[in-house]
């Protein structure tokens, strides 16, 4: 439903090819060898336990993680490259934290034109444009000249995603970014995130919103202890999964109150 | 007989008072008046201080005090980034010179910088000079230390929100660490500034022609020359709290400040 052809696509999008990935802290294996690929304006959702390697996977994206093994390619980049310019590579992949990670020393607005002016080299004047275009996109243009402690923890999501939209990125990675709001600002920040899928962008998700993932990914991933149990279409993952572990995975998460109470 | 735990309070509040007036009382009592009023508090004699003190001393002590700021600043800067850095040798170097700077006293370091570069070099520095170089280097290690806890006292995330922004980890570091770091540590900051402002007197050990006299030296001359004992002293401790309690002051508004911004 996002694959959209249509008008309204505004990012030159970038893919991500996974091979073989494997991470270890000391003797812990947490990445057990994951190959993923998210195609140009797919969203891909990764679902599963805590601890199973997810937000590592995504982080390594982005190489705020260093593999131990194998290679991720993001559009013309081969992240796992040594030679990579890393910051060139950044600057094409937006980053949205679970904890927003604003800075706070700066208002709404600089947290936006920091990164073009410094980076980009964008004059002020120009990120600033850009920046209140981005703020608007999440609905909080209103609000540029606050400062992050002044905000609700949805809004200051959704400027951390305008943060990362300014510098006009071709893949985004949201890591849990929901899972720190309370439950009624939550809805702003997933509206935000569908828009952008229409808009095609290339999205990579680490969440626990089902029914988002449901609605809007293009493909689910279940990961666990650090393998990709199952993959596929949203509606097969969520609604019909085959693997013992993603059903009492999804049993757990969509009913919550049956954990521990036998079936009669 | 049977006391609430107030009325315990009470009376405990009323012995630990009446043990202070007696104390104090006896200090009274003991103290030599006579000669406590002709060479302590001979306030009499000491106009020739005046206004020299304040146009001097005052002046003298103010701008040593800042050259050893500025020089402990960057230093312990470039020390603080030194600590943190991942490259061993810098850890180490920064490590060995913070120890050696915090474990000596200023004094030794104003000596060997005073008498023994001259002997060792030739050269005779200016005293400014010398102020900068060994205040200023004791002041790098403990300042390196206070931005070293500043530094990691600002979240993980900062780093990784900049640097997933495309920027440099310098530029990381000067754009977003490094003022959420100062702001922490304005308070201890300004505390070193009044520690710096006492530790400008040990520059009395030098040799220093009249231009250069700062509070204490003021004060030592004062007490060889004005026949009012140690009252010059005095009136030198003064003016060092009119330097020193603005700035304490001050540190205590930057304190609460950041007490009501925390979130």
């Amino acid at each position: 439903m996002n694959n959209s052809t249509g008008s309204t696509a505004t990012v030159r999008a970038a893919g991500v090819n996974i091979k073989d990935l494997r991470k270890s802290y000391g003797n812990n294996e947490v990445l057990k060898g994951i190959s993923l690929t998210v195609e140009p304006g797919q969203v891909v959702c990764l679902i599963g336990p805590s601890g199973s390697g997810k937000s590592t996977l995504l982080r390594c994206v982005n190489l705020l993680e260093h593999p131990n093994a194998g290679t991720i390619n993001v559009g013309e980049f081969e992240a796992t490259d040594p030679d990579v310019d890393l910051n060139k590579m950044r600057q094409s992949v937006g980053m949205v934290f679970q904890h927003f990670n604003l800075f706070p020393h700066l208002s709404v607005l600089e947290n936006c034109t920091i990164s073009q002016m410094k980076v980009l080299k964008r004059s002020k004047s120009e990120a600033a444009d850009v920046a209140r275009h981005n703020l608007e996109r999440v609905g909080l243009g209103h609000l540029a000249d606050r400062f992050p402690d002044q905000l609700s923890g949805g809004q200051q999501q959704r400027v951390a995603i305008a943060r990362a939209l300014s510098m006009d990125p071709k893949l985004m990675l949201f890591d849990e970014p929901t899972s720190a709001l309370d439950p009624e600002t939550v809805g702003d920040v997933l509206a935000v995130m569908r828009k952008l899928a229409q808009e095609g962008m290339t999205m990579l998700v680490v969440t626990h919103e089902m029914g988002f993932a449901r609605e809007v990914a293009d493909r689910v991933v279940f990961m666990d202890a650090g393998v990709v149990v199952e993959e596929g279409p949203a509606e097969h993952v969520i609604s019909a999964p085959t693997q013992p572990r993603t059903k009492e995975f999804l049993r757990r998460v969509l009913d919550p109150t049956h954990i521990g109470v036998e079936e009669n | 007989m049977a006391m609430t735990a107030r009325q315990r309070a009470k009376v405990s509040l009323y012995v630990q008072a009446g043990i202070f007036v007696v104390v104090l009382a006896a200090v009274i009592l003991a103290v030599d008046w006579k000669t406590i009023g002709t060479s302590v508090f001979n306030f009499a004699k000491i106009g020739p201080m005046f206004p020299d003190i304040f146009l001097v001393g005052l002046k003298n002590t103010l701008i040593y005090t800042a050259l050893a700021f500025v020089v402990g600043l960057s230093g312990g800067l470039l020390l603080a980034l030194m600590k943190l850095s991942s490259f061993p040798l810098y850890r180490w170097i920064a490590t060995g010179y913070i120890e050696f700077f915090r474990g000596v006293p200023a004094l030794l370091v104003f000596i060997a910088f005073g008498y023994g570069v001259p002997l060792a070099f030739g050269v005779q520095w200016d005293v400014n000079i010398v102020v900068m170089v060994s205040l200023g280097m004791v002041a790098s290690a403990y300042i390196a230390e206070t931005l070293r806890a500043g530094l990691q006292a600002v979240p993980k995330g900062q780093m990784e929100a900049a640097r997933s922004l495309g920027m440099p980890h310098w530029r990381a570091m000067v754009s977003i660490v490094i003022p959420q770091a100062f702001k922490i540590v304005l308070p201890p900051l300004t505390n070193e500034i009044i520690l710096l402002t006492k530790d400008s007197s040990l520059i009395y050990v030098l040799g220093l022609t009249a231009s250069q006299y700062e509070l204490t030296k003021f004060g030592r001359d004062g007490i060889s020359s004005l026949g009012a004992g140690l009252t010059p002293l005095l009136v030198a401790g003064a003016f060092y709290l009119v330097i020193t309690i603005p700035l304490s002051l001050l540190a205590r508004k930057f304190e609460s400040r950041s007490a009501r911004t925390k979130r």
